[in-house]
């Protein structure tokens, strides 16, 4: 399952781009769980997902909670919590 | 009459007011948000999620002017970079009467803080750092929610 990752603001910043395309493995069924896969793949990503209560997702986008499940998704977006207004 | 736009122009407030003046109102309530220069801030930067930020503004302005009963709603909010003073959000509603016309606008200003994907990096010189979400935004968010 290919899926286009997006990050936004300061998570962008720290894994060094801010688009990606990933090709997790059938076990990952959660947001959450594509996370812990996702930090796997560089310091960059281990940094910026260090801290679970910092990071807000976007599944497909549509605002979704981390343990939602995923489907199979085209594009999944995780970045902070918003800050505009 | 619906608009939503992300906009890395000025706005424009003239040419946003007379647009829904024309409704045939009886009430208009606008809200100018500007950039403020705390604490020395020298710049601000906008970042947003394409497609999503549009479809979230959209999404907010059609859910006033249903439960407002608005004859028109305008929100825009900009992106890139700005300075204090510049104006970086604008909404305006236009209702039969005054009530609706104040809510509704209140209703936008706070949902727009916590339902659209935008972020802001505050520059202070050559030092930047993205602005953390404050409590009180939810909770000023949370006041609207419909009961059921």
């Amino acid at each position: 399952m290919v899926i286009e990752m997006l990050y936004f603001a300061w998570v962008r910043e720290a894994i060094g781009v801010g688009q990606e395309r990933v090709d997790p493995p059938e076990s990952v069924a959660t947001v959450a769980q594509l996370i812990d896969w996702l930090a796997g793949r560089s310091e960059g990503h281990s940094g910026a997902f260090a801290d679970r209560g910092r990071l807000r997702a976007a599944v497909d986008q549509v605002f979704v909670a981390l343990d939602a499940p995923l489907g199979t998704p085209r594009e999944v977006a995780i970045f902070p919590p918003v800050t505009g207004g | 009459m619906i608009r939503a736009a992300v906009q890395t122009d000025p706005i424009d407030l003239a040419q946003e007011l007379t647009a829904i003046e024309v409704t045939g109102a009886g009430g208009i309530a606008t809200f100018t948000g500007l950039v403020r220069a705390d604490d020395g801030v020298s710049a601000l930067e906008l970042e947003h999620y394409p497609g999503a930020t549009d479809a979230a503004l959209l999404a907010l302005a059609e859910r006033a002017a249903q439960r407002w009963s608005l004859l028109a709603v305008t929100v825009l909010h900009r992106v890139g970079v700005m300075h204090p003073g510049d104006r970086i959000v604008f909404v305006g509603v236009a209702a039969a009467h005054r009530a609706p016309a104040l809510e509704a606008c209140a209703f936008l200003i706070d949902r727009l803080k916590t339902d659209a994907p935008f972020w802001k990096r505050e520059s202070r010189g050559a030092v930047a750092s993205w602005v953390e979400p404050r409590g009180s935004d939810e909770d000023a968010a949370a006041r609207w929610r419909e009961p059921g």
